[in-house]
């Protein structure tokens, strides 16, 4: 296959404080006396610094910044956070929720509760749990809410004092250990074994009457499912901790398990990954937190109750805290509710069998590159939706690392890929996530732009190390930004700085 | 034969093409791909959802038929405020967050990336000229998220533990807080203590003088007041702070920072509050953000929470931009990092990014001066009304705290009376008796009458 002779749009866009005239203006509204309505020494003395622009020009500075982004427009396979296509049917309905203000009356949103409660039930079937709140602005959020539960719910049994310890294992995403401790947990972190997930000696040794909870991911960012995930959890039980499911990799096992069947007591579900709404850049994002029925009265409210066709809210009894004000970001629910109905259990079967089978596909192409090896040679066993790869070998023989291969994809059309959260348990890791988006056709251009970088380095590695060459612009210099004296996340930091 | 056909969202569900690319692994059917999963954990049969509407036309059939069944208060005349407001949303940026490059995606490389660095780059430098602020990180789910981190920020900085804040203050957020404030461990629980406020919101400062101990991790205020005070004891507060050896640390929302002066010239160390005001919809709560700034220092910077995006260099010397102490952060540190990130509210900031460049200081200015104006307009207007007294005076931006004690009847039975007899939203219940009402520019003049006319006939 021959590759795209794809070239980023290049338009050299100057900062917005760099563009635009004095006495410009790209909004009027009405003019008005307010003399005297500001108390003394609390008006405004001198005008804020910022740009003054005309309307077109405001428009047309941000086209072209949006075009110096190569967004889903290229191909991208960013594993863990599941590259999906958000159906503009569900962008478009949801736009008619815009003018909604949360604190309505119930009965003047009933269609929207109908809807928030309809992606409740929905979830409900794919989970086994009893009851969903989409107050988690996001898949950390989630982590949090989880985190504020088993400390309510240890509380309310008298233990608080004496459960003091979460679980998690090295490969969970960082916010589940980053939210226990931020809700004051100490955090033991199980190592993986020879398989790619901790050992039950391991998870044994670490559980007493001191755990609060085990916060765990099935499967992992590796794609290595813990076959003994169903004695895990009996075990966190009888331990008399609660045993949450970080369901952030679900897109591979929609329908064939549910976390109830496994014994958890909760689960999280990300509906800006697996769900189909848009990612945004990084949210406005949604971490749907389901559990138990023994869980529910924690719950952060609140939450949508069906009386005979009538949605009313409701507020549970012993609610922990809130993680967001009002319901969530209900706007992106209810893009979720339109994604899944558009696909149904047939199609959610369907997404997973075809994102686990495009996973493989890529595998068997991807391990015939040199340089290019698959971390746990002793999982042999088909990886699920992703498949954690190594480039060490590649770096060994020529210097180019994961990120300089990534920079010189991207002169094709080809976005970053995933390497590796913290820490990396292979040596320049990297992390494609097929999906069931992309076609057959994308994903083999994907390999054939993969191959060709590493022939590339092979060959002249110093074109992959100088990549990006078709970008927006080059790729970074050493400049040491984590220098009080260097960086800058302002226009006046920028120019005293530069001064 | 639905299941037959391909899905419009999976190109490879056509059969041919799956068959295919089964056939490229040896097999007929998936369910070998799946060996690492044991038959015990296996759903055995397909879960019960509702039969799946494949077809678009069908799907928005179904999803306006459900939009129908909404009265957005946004498109009639509300008053409903109190956390979330709304106001007018440009169409330019409307176009400009429905940009597939800025909405659908999730992370690229930096230069593929750049044009929305670039856009994140704008959104912190132009919230940091309204605020006077020269360090603002990428922004946080809401308010009351960026108070929380801002509380915890504190109390790393200080080592003590005690929150001194504001008695009326929104529930919303106060819940949210809270969460941020109890820790499993004794040792690190935040106290949260309540100092009595007016009638519009503003503290007393004598009360606060008297709770700033040697524990004092922060002394917190918001301005304007949720209950539309403009808070007059702003400098007062930080000096109070400052004597204390506590940080000050300050609610703002930044649209009335036309007018208002910001809290990088009010001694305030770190500043927080929502960006949901500039440019994004409400969308059923839907629209939070928020913000985290303080001023640009070591001490500072080495507390935040959320991602930090620097004006950087290319190795051939052009502009671009990268992560800054990314080691702090929960990627980078996980349980040690500071409290934790991850997805937020990044679209907002594109959508603040370009709500603030259409405003620029004119427009600012003029949208402050509006609000202040409509807002003693409706003070005056509604003043005149039996039955109704408007609490808070004095300096008020938005919102109004209007007192029904007097006519006998609920805020509930009068925001029915409204809604049902005259289809206007009306305030927030504070209290039995007493509602925050929001005018912004969305209002006219004549909208305020309206309101004033229907009050008129419920309350007689």
């Amino acid at each position: 296959m021959s590759l795209r002779r794809y070239h980023a749009a290049r338009w050299d866009e100057p900062l917005i404080h760099q563009i635009g005239a004095s006495g410009r203006r790209g909004q009027h509204f009405p003019l008005t006396n307010s003399e005297g309505l500001v108390p003394a020494g609390l008006q405004r003395t001198s005008p804020p610094d910022l740009p003054e622009l005309s309307e077109p020009e405001v428009l047309n500075h941000f086209l072209r910044l949006s075009q110096e982004t190569m967004g889903m427009i290229g191909v991208s396979l960013f594993g863990t956070c599941t590259m999906k296509y958000n159906p503009r049917v569900g962008e478009q309905a949801a736009r008619r929720l815009a003018g909604v203000h949360p604190a309505q009356p119930a009965e003047t949103m009933q269609g929207l509760l109908a809807a928030v409660h309809g992606l409740d039930l929905m979830l409900r079937g794919l989970s086994g749990m009893d009851r969903f709140t989409f107050q988690a602005a996001g898949g950390a959020d989630a982590a949090w809410t989880q985190a504020v539960i088993t400390r309510a719910f240890h509380a309310a049994r008298g233990q608080g004092q004496q459960r003091t310890k979460i679980i998690t294992s090295l490969q969970s995403h960082p916010c589940n250990p980053a939210t226990a401790a931020t809700a004051g947990f100490e955090v033991i972190t199980l190592p993986l074994g020879e398989n790619g997930y901790p050992s039950l000696d391991m998870l044994k040794a670490a559980l007493g009457p001191d755990t609060a909870a085990l916060m765990i991911n099935n499967p992992d960012d590796m794609g290595v499912y813990n076959p003994e995930i169903m004695e895990w959890v009996r075990l966190v039980k009888q331990a008399g901790a609660l045993a949450f499911y970080d369901h952030a990799n679900f897109n591979g096992v929609m329908t064939k398990i549910r976390a109830r069947d496994l014994g958890f007591d909760a689960c999280m579900f990300m509906l800006h990954k697996t769900f189909g709404v848009s990612k945004g850049g990084g949210g406005p994002a949604v971490g749907a937190y389901g559990c138990t029925a023994e869980l529910a009265p924690f719950m952060p409210g609140p939450l949508v109750v069906e009386d005979s066709g009538a949605y009313r809210l409701e507020t549970p009894p012993q609610q922990a805290a809130k993680v967001r004000e009002y319901l969530g970001n209900l706007q992106q629910v209810f893009k979720a509710y339109a994604w899944t109905r558009a696909m149904g259990a047939e199609g959610l079967a369907e997404a997973s069998d075809l994102s686990v089978l495009l996973n493989n596909y890529m595998e068997k192409r991807l391990l015939t590159l040199r340089g290019v090896t698959r971390s746990h040679a002793e999982q042999t066993s088909p990886r699920l939706e992703m498949t954690r790869y190594s480039l060490g070998t590649l770096f060994e023989d020529t210097g180019v690392s994961a990120v300089d291969v990534q920079n010189r994809m991207a002169d094709f059309g080809i976005d970053a890929f995933w390497l590796s959260h913290e820490p990396w348990i292979v040596p320049q890791p990297f992390t494609p996530e097929a999906g069931e988006m992309w076609s057959r056709e994308d994903i083999d251009y994907w390999i054939d732009v993969l191959a060709h970088v590493i022939n590339e380095a092979y060959r002249d590695p110093d074109v992959v190390r100088s990549a990006p060459h078709n970008q927006v612009v080059a790729k970074l210099s050493d400049r040491d930004i984590n220098d009080p004296g260097n960086w800058a996340t302002t226009w006046a930091a920028w120019q005293r700085k530069m001064a | 034969m639905a299941q037959s056909r391909a899905h419009p969202f999976m190109p490879n569900s056509a059969a041919a093409g799956k068959a295919a690319l089964l056939g490229e692994l040896g097999l007929t059917g998936t369910e070998p791909l799946f060996a690492q999963i044991p038959a015990a954990h296996r759903l055995q049969a397909l879960p019960d959802l509702p039969p799946a509407l494949t077809s678009e036309v069908e799907l928005s059939r179904h999803l306006n038929a459900l939009l129908d069944r909404n009265r957005p208060a946004g498109d009639g005349l509300s008053f409903l405020g109190g956390g979330i407001w709304q106001h007018h949303v440009p169409a330019v940026v409307d176009e400009i967050v429905g940009r597939a490059e800025f909405l659908t995606p999730v992370w690229g490389t930096p230069s593929s990336d750049f044009g929305r660095n670039q856009v994140w780059w704008e959104f912190t430098s132009q919230l940091g000229a309204l605020l006077g602020m020269e360090l603002v990180g990428l922004p946080v789910y809401s308010w009351g998220a960026a108070a929380g981190h801002a509380f915890r920020m504190a109390a790393r900085l200080t080592g003590r533990t005690r929150i001194i804040l504001p008695a009326a203050i929104s529930p919303e957020r106060l819940a949210v807080i809270t969460g941020y404030a109890h820790s499993a461990d004794p040792a690190m629980r935040l106290e949260l203590v309540a100092a009595p406020c007016d009638a519009a919101g503003r503290l007393d400062l004598a009360a606060v003088a008297a709770l700033a101990d040697a524990n004092t991790a922060a002394i917190y205020y918001e301005n304007p007041a949720y209950l539309g005070g403009l808070e007059t004891g702003a400098a007062e507060l930080a000096a109070i702070a400052a004597r204390a050896g506590a940080e000050t640390i300050a609610g703002i929302d930044p649209l009335s920072l036309g007018v208002i002066a910001p809290p990088g010239e009010l001694g305030v160390d770190i500043a927080v509050g929502t960006i949901q005001t500039l440019g994004v919809h409400m969308h059923a709560g839907g629209g939070l953000g928020g913000f985290i700034a303080t001023r640009d220092e070591a001490r500072y910077a080495a507390e935040y929470p959320t991602l930090l995006n620097s004006l950087t260099t290319t190795v051939d010397g052009q502009l671009a931009f990268g992560l800054m102490l990314f080691h702090q952060s929960s990627y980078g540190s996980r349980e040690l990092g500071k409290d934790w990130t991850g997805n937020s509210t990044y679209l907002w900031a594109v959508a603040a990014a370009t709500y603030m460049a259409l405003l620029g200081p004119a427009g600012f200015a003029e949208i402050g001066h509006l609000i202040l104006a409509r807002t003693r307009f409706a003070a005056e207007t509604l003043a005149g009304l039996p039955g109704v007294k408007v609490a808070g005076t004095g300096g008020q931006f938005r919102e109004l705290l209007l007192d029904f004690s007097a006519s006998g009847r609920s805020v509930a039975a009068i925001n029915r009376a409204l809604l049902d007899r005259h289809g206007i939203f009306g305030g927030i219940e504070i209290t039995p008796n007493r509602a925050l009402f929001a005018f912004t520019e969305c209002h006219s003049e004549a909208d305020i009458m309206a309101l004033a006319d229907a009050l008129r006939e419920v309350l007689s």
